[in-house]
This record gives structure tokens, C-alpha cells and sequence, in this order.
């Protein structure tokens, strides 16, 4: 059987320099991006905080920077780092692409200060998700089609026969994202800030959230798949579970996830037809994204012991258990009846965070703990205690705001819902906002439990990179060996015939 | 939608759920080890693959997990039978009932809400308000109707606002016998008091001021009140009658009782005199319909009179 230990003398130099970029990257803009988050959650808590630093300090305003640095910034790094890792390593192949991959990092910086500066100044094309103008639009337009570039290029280069499973999810979520991103900004431009969308009506809302959810099930599903594909096998040292099964979930989620948009806008004016596809297409996507969860959790099998130990390990699995957490919650959410109910409140934001803070960004952090020692040719990260703290940090952080919501939002679902018997509502909206207050608190909470988790991660992350050269001996291109070392397991293939 | 479009979705939709199928029972064939040998992993092959180190086993496709699959398949399938979903096609109708759409679902909800609570309303509509006033679970239902549709201007207490009169005095602009109640929210109101600015001049205005003060029974200067009173018969008794006690046929206020709609400081006198006033209290025919309307003016009745349930 051939054996990456036999291959690992004539590795090829692997680029990682854009790679310890994009992932110090990541952890920087984490903290950026939630520190925002904490404070727009305090906004709902004491609306003065809205007038800080006025019109600039704004709700309204900093909601899209927050979800834009999350999502783009934080989650964008952390998919660039590990898909470059990843995409070299399982291809055994130095990245493609020339002065194309600085271009990817440098770029997409710039994309993401532009945000910084924009949002909060006003400029947005008023698109969830998508709301940076249409310069900033075309300058992600170039800078996507740079990193599929070096992306499909690297592939290309491969010395492996096959293509992992990791970069097939990789790949799609490139492929899609791009496709995404320039349907759904074709605007017509008005001034250099100043862009109306090239839809109209009913059609543009269904072309946004055709965005929207895909943003959602490619940006932010496929692309952190491809990461658990490599990271958790590898962080466990246990062979994935299924290759049947990768290959079925594949297939079956990136061609139903298309269709599911429609679910944002059920009992609109969007035609029948429209919303039953949607509908049904949601239902269906249940299997294959639990399917991932499955693949994931069950190459644990055998190595369940090592969750006692490994922090990193447990960030992994956790960020598994949420995954199919709201990945079940999403299809019912999308039925009918049920959307009903839970439209317009903030179970949907709780519905969006289980997968963001537990899925999301556990995966990211359990990965970027895998690679930073690796990066840096360390033994390991600074502390592993700090990672522990870090993992119970996040897990209560993340309990706490998704359930908080969930509370919130079925009461105030019920609330506007509740009808007296002479047919005029019981509560005005007014008493459902107060009835709420007690919810947006603990969600703050659960906010700064989060944040503060990232900032031990960022210190962890400075000691780790900075420890003296004495233990930093190991040479990176020999890390294999070293993170079998590292995570205290034992030889990744060990238990293998 | 046309027949083209209408094809296009259809095709897309079933060609996209049939390639599904395809892939899920292709992948199914492989399906070799039963289930109760998942645990003893030395029994499973991998694909031969190694990336990095990570090897793939060959397990299966979990049995419930490809059994809830084959679930959502089929339930989807049959709600795009049952519910319009492929293109133009209706969805299915059931014997006199025809296929679901959500403005006939609407429809439908509406028309038995208009049911039920016509029912209540009904048996209220045919008390007289003074009896209905005091009437406790009708004044309750009144109350809901007043905070839903007009606390925004009147308060939710419903003591008024400047230039949204209070009604729970004994004051009243247009009248407060039921029959003017219920022609206010009815029909609803314009009031059209007059700039006089132009007219009259500022010296004439604070002298009208003064007399109007003075027949409220307010302080006031004495001299510029008397040069007032002929200024106010010439120009004001029209309306508001020569004793300034107003007349509700035209809405104009009693100016005699110290009440006023938009304050009663002598600025604020000189500034309703100089650029005029116009107030409007929108008609709600058309929103609430003459059963709701009934009930409300009772309740806007009993605000007013101590004797009634509230």
C-alpha cells in the first residue's frame, strides 16, 4: 500500500508563507468581526449604545459590518489558509500561480478594509450579504478568479491519482461563490458609491436570496467541509469513514443547496411554484448535509479516546455536532407552516449563529490550531491548557446565544401570532421588543464568552509564533512527523493493516 | 408563465431529483457489509487512496440514513403532486375544491374570520351605545379597537395630544351624543380653522388674544382685550358664535371652557390666530366596518361618562 511516509522524502517546497498570512489573518479579523458582533448585541440590550460614535455607531450600519467580517473576513481567511494548506499537501504539489497568490492575500485585505471604511460611512447596495459597492465588487471578482486560478492550478500540478474529497468541496465552493457573487452584483452604477441592482421586484429578491442561501451553503457548508475533510482524519489520525458516502453527500448537496433560496422568502410575493420548490428542495437537503456530519463523526470511531487529550480534536467534533444540529433545524425552518412562526425572529438569528459560532468558527479554530505549530515549525501551540479554556469559552458562548434565541424568537413568534377573540392582536410589537430584553442580555454574554475565547486563541497564537528558536528546532518540511508528535497521537496510520 | 418556461422548470427539477436516485442507489450497490459489522473496522477496505495520510475507508451508506433519504425523496415527490411546485402546473384538486394557492388560502382565512367575528360584533351591534357603555366584555373588545386603531394620535389613555383632542373630557369638538360619535370615526373630520395673519396683523391678533383670554376666564390685558372684542365679532363670532362658545356643526371649539387643542399660553393662541389650523381625524369606514365602529364609539362614549363600565 502506498504510504505518504514512503513519498515523504521527495516532497515538493510547499508555499505556506500566504498560508501563515491568511491564517494570522483570520484570528485578527475574528476578533474584529465579534468584538463589532458584541457590540451591535449591546445595542439591543441598551439602545444608547447606538449613539456612540453617531451616525457612524448605528445599528443599521455596523449589522453589515459585522456579518461581512465574520463571514468574509474571518471565515474568508480561514477558508484561503486552510484551502491552500490543504490543496498542497493532499496533492503533493507546490502552489500555482505566480505573483497570483500574494495578489489573492493582498487583495482580499483590501477587500475587507474597504468594507471597514464603507459600511459605516453608508455606502451599501442594500443586498444582505452583499451590500459592498460595486468597485469593491469587481475588485472581488478579480481577486476570486486569481484564487480559483491558483487553486484549479495547483490541482493541476497534483502528483496524487486522485483528487481528495477535501478539494472537491473546496472546488465547488469556488466555482459557486464566483458564479454567486457576479449574478447577484450586476448593478447598474450611478456614482463612484452609488449602484441600483440590474433586478427588478420579486425577481431581484429571489436572485438575492438565491445568493443568500447559497453564500450560506457554499461560503459557508461546502467550503468548511473541504476543512473538516482534511482536518478532522488528520487531527484524529483515523482514515474518513466513507468514501461512498463523500461521494454521495457531495453530489447531492451542492445541487439541492441551488434550489433552497426560495426559502427565505416564503409568503411573499414570489410565485407558488417558486416557494414549494423551495420548500421541498430544503427538505430534501437534510440527508446530504448530515452526511457530512456522519463522515466527520465516525471517522472518530476508534479513537474516541483521544477527545480526553486533544482540545483541538474536541473543537472539531463539537463544530460536527452543530453542523448537523442546524442542519436539521434549517429544513424545518424552510417549511411552510413552521416559517410561519419563526419568520422575522430572532430564532432565525440563532438558527444562523448555531451554525456560525458552532459550526463555523469551531471548525476554523480547531484547524488553525492543527496548522499554526505546523506553519512555524513548533512542537506544538504555545499552550494547550489555553486551547481547553478556549474550547469551553466557545461551547458555553455558543449555548448561550443560540439557545437565548431560540427562547426569543418561538416567544416572539407566538406573540405577534396571538389574536384575541374580536380578531385584534393581543400584544403590540412594542411588548414583544420588552418581553425580549432578558434574551438579547444572555446573548450578549454568550457574545463576550465567544470573543474572549478568541483573544486567549490570539495570545496563544503570538507565543506560539514568537517561542525561542531552541524550540522551534523542527524544520517545517519535515511535519509530518511533527504533528503526529504534536497532537500526541500515534502514527496516523497506525491500526491500519 | 409560459409553456417553454414552464417546461424548463420541470425538466430542470426532475432531471436534477432523478440524477439523485441515480447517484444514491448506484452508491447503495456497494453496500456490502451489513450494518452490525460497522464497528470492527479491520472488516472494511479503503478505496486504496492515500492523501497526506488520510485514507478513506469504504463503509457503506448508513442504513437509516439513506432509508431517511429515500423519505425526503418521496415526500418531496408528492407534494409537488399535491401543491403547484413544477412550472405552471396547478397542483391537484380535490372533488369541488380546486388546487391550493396561497391567495385562495388567504381567501379562505378571511372569510371565516369575517365569520366569527361578525358573530361577536353582531349581537353588540344591535345595543344602543349608552346601554353597550356598560356592557364590561364589549368595553373590553372596545378598548383593544381604540388601542389598535387610535392610541397612536389620542393616547392610549386616550387624553389626547396637542392637536389631537382628549376624550375623556366632557369637551367636545363635533359633538359627544352617540349619534356624533359614531359620524366622527365614520366619516372623519377636517377642521379648518383660517390664517388670519395677513388679515388682521399682529396688533389685532394679540388684541384678540387678550379678549379671547378673557372670555375663557384667563388673565389678560384689559385694554387690549376691549380693542379685541369688536375685531373678534367682526371676524370670529362667525364661527366660534358671538359668545365664543363655539358651535359643533363646523367643529369650531368652545373658547370659553379653558380647554385648548393646541395650547393655551398666548403665544401659541397668537401663533393658531396668525398661520391657522387644520386638524384631520382620518375616516375608518372603510377599515373597520359599522359593527367595529359601533363598539368603538361606545367605548370613546364611556371615556367620558363615570356611570359606564370602562
Amino acid at each position: 500500500m502506498a504510504s505518504h511516509v514512503t513519498v515523504a522524502g521527495d516532497l515538493p517546497v510547499y508555499d505556506f508563507d500566504v498560508v501563515r498570512k491568511f491564517t494570522i489573518m483570520a484570528v485578527v479579523w475574528g476578533i474584529v468581526g465579534m468584538a463589532v458582533g458584541v457590540l451591535i448585541a449591546s445595542q439591543l440590550v441598551w439602545p444608547e449604545m447606538n449613539d456612540l460614535f453617531q451616525p457612524y455607531s448605528h445599528f443599521g450600519r455596523l449589522r453589515p459590518l459585522h456579518t461581512n467580517a465574520v463571514i468574509f473576513a474571518f471565515g474568508g481567511c480561514a477558508l484561503f489558509a486552510s484551502s491552500y494548506y490543504v490543496v498542497q499537501r493532499t496533492c503533493q504539489a507546490a502552489l500555482f500561480g505566480g505573483w497570483l497568490i500574494p495578489f489573492t492575500f493582498w487583495g482580499w485585505q483590501l477587500v475587507i478594509v474597504l468594507a471597514a471604511i464603507t459600511l459605516p460611512l453608508g455606502y451599501t447596495s442594500a443586498k444582505e450579504y452583499a451590500e459592498l459597492e460595486w468597485p469593491i465588487d469587481i475588485l472581488i471578482t478579480f481577486v476570486w478568479v486569481s484564487y480559483a486560478i491558483v487553486f484549479f492550478g495547483t490541482i493541476v500540478k497534483r502528483r496524487t491519482a486522485h483528487i481528495y474529497v477535501a478539494n472537491w468541496f473546496y472546488g465547488a465552493f469556488i466555482i459557486t461563490v464566483a458564479v454567486l457573487h457576479v449574478v447577484n452584483s450586476a448593478a447598474v452604477p450611478v456614482t463612484f458609491w452609488k449602484s441600483y441592482s440590474a433586478y427588478a421586484g420579486a425577481a431581484d429578491a429571489m436572485v438575492q436570496w438565491w445568493y443568500g442561501h447559497n453564500a450560506v451553503g457554499f461560503f459557508l457548508t461546502a467550503g468548511f467541509l473541504g476543512m473538516m475533510y482534511y482536518f478532522v482524519p488528520k487531527q484524529a489520525g483515523r482514515p474518513v469513514y466513507s468514501y461512498q458516502l463523500s461521494i454521495v453527500h457531495f453530489w447531492a448537496l451542492i445541487s439541492m443547496y441551488i434550489w433552497a433560496g426560495s426559502h427565505h422568502l416564503l409568503y411573499s410575493a414570489l410565485p407558488d411554484w417558486t416557494q414549494s420548490l423551495g420548500m421541498v428542495m430544503s427538505l430534501i437537503l437534510l440527508a446530504p448535509s448530515w452526511g457530512g456530519m456522519i463522515n466527520g463523526i465516525m471517522t472518530l470511531s476508534g479513537a474516541w479516546h483521544k477527545l480526553r487529550t486533544d482540545p483541538t480534536l474536541r473543537f472539531l467534533v463539537v463544530s460536527l455536532s452543530f453542523y448537523g444540529m442546524s442542519t436539521f433545524e434549517g429544513p424545518m425552518m424552510a417549511i411552510k407552516t413552521v416559517n410561519a412562526m419563526s419568520h422575522d425572529t430572532d430564532w432565525t438569528i440563532g438558527h444562523v449563529h448555531s451554525g456560525a459560532l458552532g459550526w463555523v468558527a469551531m471548525i476554523s479554530i480547531g484547524a488553525i490550531y492543527h496548522m499554526l505549530p505546523l506553519l512555524y515549525g513548533r512542537q506544538s501551540m504555545f499552550s494547550v491548557k489555553f486551547i481547553n479554556i478556549h474550547f469551553w469559552l466557545a461551547s458555553i458562548g455558543t449555548v448561550l446565544y443560540v439557545c437565548a434565541m431560540w427562547v426569543n424568537g418561538i416567544m416572539q413568534g407566538l406573540m405577534w401570532r396571538a389574536f384575541n377573540q374580536d380578531g385584534t392582536l393581543t400584544y403590540s410589537f412594542i411588548e414583544s421588543v420588552q418581553a425580549s430584553h432578558a434574551g438579547y442580555l444572555v446573548r450578549l454574554i454568550g457574545g463576550i464568552f465567544f470573543l474572549s475565547g478568541m483573544l486567549l486563541m490570539a495570545y496563544n497564537m503570538y507565543r506560539t509564533i514568537n517561542q525561542p528558536a531552541n524550540q522551534a528546532a523542527v524544520e517545517a518540511s519535515d511535519q509530518d512527523r511533527l504533528h503526529a508528535s504534536a497532537v500526541g497521537s500515534q502514527n496516523v496510520l497506525g491500526g491500519l493493516s | 408563465m409560459s409553456n417553454v418556461w414552464s417546461l424548463w422548470i420541470v425538466v430542470l427539477t426532475i432531471t436534477n431529483i432523478v440524477l439523485l436516485l441515480w447517484v444514491l442507489l448506484a452508491n447503495r450497490k456497494q453496500a456490502v457489509v451489513e450494518d452490525d459489522q460497522h464497528d470492527s473496522h479491520d472488516e472494511v477496505k479503503t478505496t486504496g487512496h492515500v492523501y497526506d495520510g488520510i485514507e478513506e475507508y469504504n463503509n457503506p451508506l448508513p442504513r437509516w440514513w439513506f432509508y431517511m433519504f429515500i423519505g425526503t425523496i418521496i415526500y418531496a415527490a408528492g407534494y409537488l403532486i399535491v401543491y403547484p411546485g413544477m412550472g405552471a402546473y396547478q397542483g391537484l384538486s380535490f372533488g369541488k375544491n380546486k388546487a391550493w394557492t396561497s391567495a385562495s388560502q388567504l381567501q379562505a382565512e378571511q372569510v371565516q374570520a369575517q365569520v366569527q367575528y361578525e358573530t361577536t360584533f353582531g349581537e353588540f351591534a344591535k345595543t344602543p351605545i349608552p346601554e353597550l357603555a356598560n356592557n364590561v366584555d364589549a368595553m373590553k373588545m372596545g378598548s383593544r379597537l381604540f388601542l389598535n386603531n387610535c392610541a397612536v394620535c389620542h393616547g392610549a389613555d386616550a387624553s389626547g395630544n396637542p392637536g389631537y383632542p382628549n376624550l375623556t373630557d366632557k369637551d367636545w369638538l363635533y359633538g359627544g351624543s352617540p349619534e356624533r360619535i359614531k359620524e366622527t370615526i365614520t366619516l372623519g373630520r377636517k377642521a379648518m380653522m383660517p390664517a388670519w395673519g395677513a388679515a388682521l396683523g399682529e396688533t389685532n391678533i394679540a388684541n384678540v388674544v387678550e379678549f379671547v383670554l378673557k372670555r375663557a376666564g384667563r388673565e389678560h390685558d384689559k385694554t387690549k382685550a376691549l380693542l379685541g372684542e369688536p375685531v373678534f365679532a367682526k371676524n370670529c363670532a362667525v364661527c366660534h358664535g358671538a359668545d365664543g362658545k363655539g358651535n359643533q356643526q363646523v367643529g369650531a371649539p368652545n373658547l370659553t371652557d379653558d380647554v385648548w387643542l393646541y395650547g393655551g399660553e398666548p403665544q401659541e393662541l397668537r401663533q393658531t390666530l396668525r398661520n391657522g389650523r387644520n386638524g384631520v381625524m382620518p375616516a375608518h369606514e372603510q377599515m373597520l366596518k359599522p359593527e367595529r365602529i359601533h363598539l368603538l364609539a361606545a367605548y370613546v362614549y364611556s371615556l367620558s361618562h363615570e356611570d359606564a363600565a370602562q
